[in-house]
């Protein structure tokens, strides 16, 4: 029997079906990073709605540790998408109560306000292209047609630290001589992490309004430097009518790694370990063109942690936990991404790899609080080439 | 009970602002306008009041850009009137013009409570709800933290420094000055302000014209000026750190 899934039908509705599948194993609430901080952890969240008890579930506001990893998901024998379906509805059941963090409240507000989580003006969204005007085309002001269309996103435009990152990047497709541009101020957040963290409906105001904007342009394909945007405009925006092809950026240039290769002459002579971005892994099976690249760079060796690939652990700023830190914390005590460095330092690398502008803050932060930033450096992709480069 | 809350907008600082060339006011063109976030405040107070006990919450706002936005979302939070208020607020306006002009609301809705916000970054001439209150010959508290209500008379709590909390009685009709409502305003979700621009209806009534007098004249707008006061620790990042350390040292910070 063809099972019918209607556009406009809310996510638990479409669970429900699947919900009656759950054998009860356990192991979305086992394989959960932080589960253990949850009073309702996802096997329990199901068992209270079979029950019938769902409302003592949102009595408790712990589905806010969730970071909407999609590990329970990919682990789930009965194929139950229990991210989207369950944890973000349930955060969605308790944003529609105004039950809201406080700091994630500011981030979803700010997006209403100026279309991107960090509360700074869309006016500023290319201040980080200052002084490569040149190698950077805009779209808009006459010109309407590329081959590529970099969709920049929010922490790659607005984040001091990420911006050096998206500096490198920019370099990148200008070395390679691609024929790109960007939407500049134009670009609204993609709102990916705000539907995670509930936001249905922001994220459908903002798909809109990415949706106007690129259709008075003409290009090829788009390229993204965040998986979150990847993400939403690969997985989400098709279903709002929002169709183009799109690939993120270490896909793109793993494709063009012959040009690249010659390019990359400088030895690194660093260890490197790369951390597989939720987004970009576990939901978009992408793992080899990172690791391609990475691969590329000379005397470069490459390490894996103990966890990686599809069982990566998250940054900890999925799902809206980048505005839920402080919520964190105070209840836990724990940082995911200091987990993560952990690991990175157990394996002897001197380089953690990053792919996605959530990680490189993070995760330098976290070097700082756990007393590695004399051992492991945190370096985008796109850097690293870079610095292979120059 | 009847609470009328009165909101202003207010020059938006993640903007840069600009002066104008006539050096007296900012450029409107650049200028983008919000919410005075004490006004927010206010609108917060109101409902929850309304939650707790009942009653009406009738929301005035000055024609402005962006304020059908400010209106949709305070009847999403539970706001039952919207009103603009037409008239050229982004020309030549005062506290003492705006108490005006926001006046003829009070006698016409005899609201019990009115409520605004204590104050607004870019005004120069005292709290609009004092000045209201004046007009309207009745009681206000400014630097309000809080608010119940019974048997026709408000509790308004102030807080002072030193961990001080003073309770304030007010018989009704009054006007209250508000910094903080009971808990921060509310998260409203898009689709519930989407749903509220489909439902709500904003009623439009014509200001009368600005008179300006009582408030005071501005001779010149200029951007703050850097002075020699702060003290550039040069050399490197551990000669900084190490300089640092000394001054938090002297300073007994560590």
């Amino acid at each position: 029997m063809v099972e019918m899934v209607t556009q406009e039908a809310p996510p638990l509705i479409r669970t429900e079906e699947k919900l009656k599948s759950c054998i009860q194993c356990g192991d979305c609430s086992s394989i959960c990073p932080v589960g253990y901080l949850m009073d309702f952890p996802p096997s329990k969240i199901i068992s209270a709605l079979r029950a019938e008890i769902y409302p003592r579930v949102l009595s408790s506001d712990s589905v806010w540790f969730c970071v909407a990893c999609s590990a329970c998901t990919a682990v789930c024998p009965a194929q139950i998408p229990v991210t989207t379906g369950l944890m973000t509805r349930t955060k969605e059941e308790l944003l529609m109560e105004g039950r809201v963090p406080e700091e994630l409240k500011k981030a979803l507000e700010s997006t209403q306000r100026y279309g991107n989580p960090l509360g700074e003006s869309p006016r500023k969204r290319t201040d980080w292209m200052r002084g490569m005007e040149d190698r950077v085309p805009l779209l808009g002001n006459g010109r309407s047609e590329t081959d590529i269309l970099w969709y920049v996103g929010d922490y790659a435009s607005y984040h001091p630290r990420v911006q050096a990152a998206t500096r490198a990047l920019a370099e990148l497709l200008h070395l390679l001589g691609v024929n790109f541009a960007i939407l500049g101020n134009e670009e609204y957040s993609d709102g990916d992490s705000q539907r995670l963290a509930g936001e249905q409906g922001l994220f459908e105001m903002l798909a809109e309004k990415n949706g106007r904007v690129l259709k008075k342009y003409r290009f090829n394909k788009i390229i993204t430097t965040d998986p979150h945007a990847y993400n939403a405009l690969k997985n989400e925006y098709p279903r709002l009518g929002i169709v183009y092809p799109v690939q993120h950026y270490t896909e793109f240039l793993a494709e063009r790694l012959e040009a690249l290769q010659p390019l990359l002459r400088k030895p690194l002579g660093s260890t490197i370990t790369y951390h597989d971005a939720c987004y970009l892994g576990r939901v978009n099976k992408i793992y080899e063109a990172p690791r391609a690249l990475l691969a590329a760079i000379p005397e470069a060796t490459l390490v894996e942690m103990p966890h990686y690939g599809a069982n990566s652990l998250c940054c900890g700023g999925g799902g809206g936990g980048m505005w839920l830190d402080g919520f964190h914390w105070e209840k836990a005590r724990t940082r995911l991404s200091e987990w993560r460095i952990k690991e990175a330092s157990s394996v002897g690398a001197n380089i953690l790899a990053v792919a996605c502008p959530y990680e490189t803050p993070r995760f330098e932060d976290a070097v700082k609080t756990t007393g590695k930033a004399e051992e492991l450096t945190v370096k985008d992709i796109s850097e690293l080439l870079l610095d292979a480069i120059r | 009970m009847k609470t009328l809350v009165l909101i202003q907008m207010v020059p938006d600082l993640v903007e840069e602002l600009i002066v104008d060339r006539d050096g007296t006011r900012l450029d409107s063109y650049n200028t983008h306008w919000v919410i005075n976030e004490f006004d927010d405040f206010a609108l917060e107070q109101a409902v929850l009041l309304k939650e707790r006990q009942g009653g009406e919450v009738i929301v005035v706002a000055p024609a402005m850009e962006g304020v059908e936005d400010v209106l949709f979302t305070a009847a999403a939070k539970g706001a039952d009137l919207l009103i603009r208020l037409n008239g050229d607020f982004e020309g030549e306006v005062n506290n003492h013009s705006l108490a005006r002009q926001f006046f003829p609301f009070i006698t016409q809705l005899k609201p019990d409570l009115i409520l605004t916000g204590v104050s607004a970054h870019h005004r120069h001439d005292g709290a609009l709800g004092a000045l209201i209150a004046a007009l309207a010959d009745l009681p206000y508290i400014g630097y309000v933290a809080g608010v119940t209500v019974t048997d026709g008379k408000a509790v308004a709590r102030k807080e002072y420094p030193g961990g001080i909390i003073c309770e304030m009685e007010v018989q009704l009709p009054a006007v209250l000055g508000i910094q903080s409502p009971d808990t921060p305003p509310r998260y409203v979700p898009i689709s519930k302000i989407r749903q509220a621009m489909k439902t709500a209806q904003i009623e439009e009534q014509e200001a009368g014209g600005a008179d300006l007098s009582g408030g005071v004249a501005i001779s010149r707008l200029i951007q703050p000026q850097a002075s020699g006061h702060a003290v550039m620790l040069e050399g490197d990042l551990d000669q900084i750190a190490e300089k640092l350390v000394a001054i938090f040292k002297e300073q007994g910070v560590l």
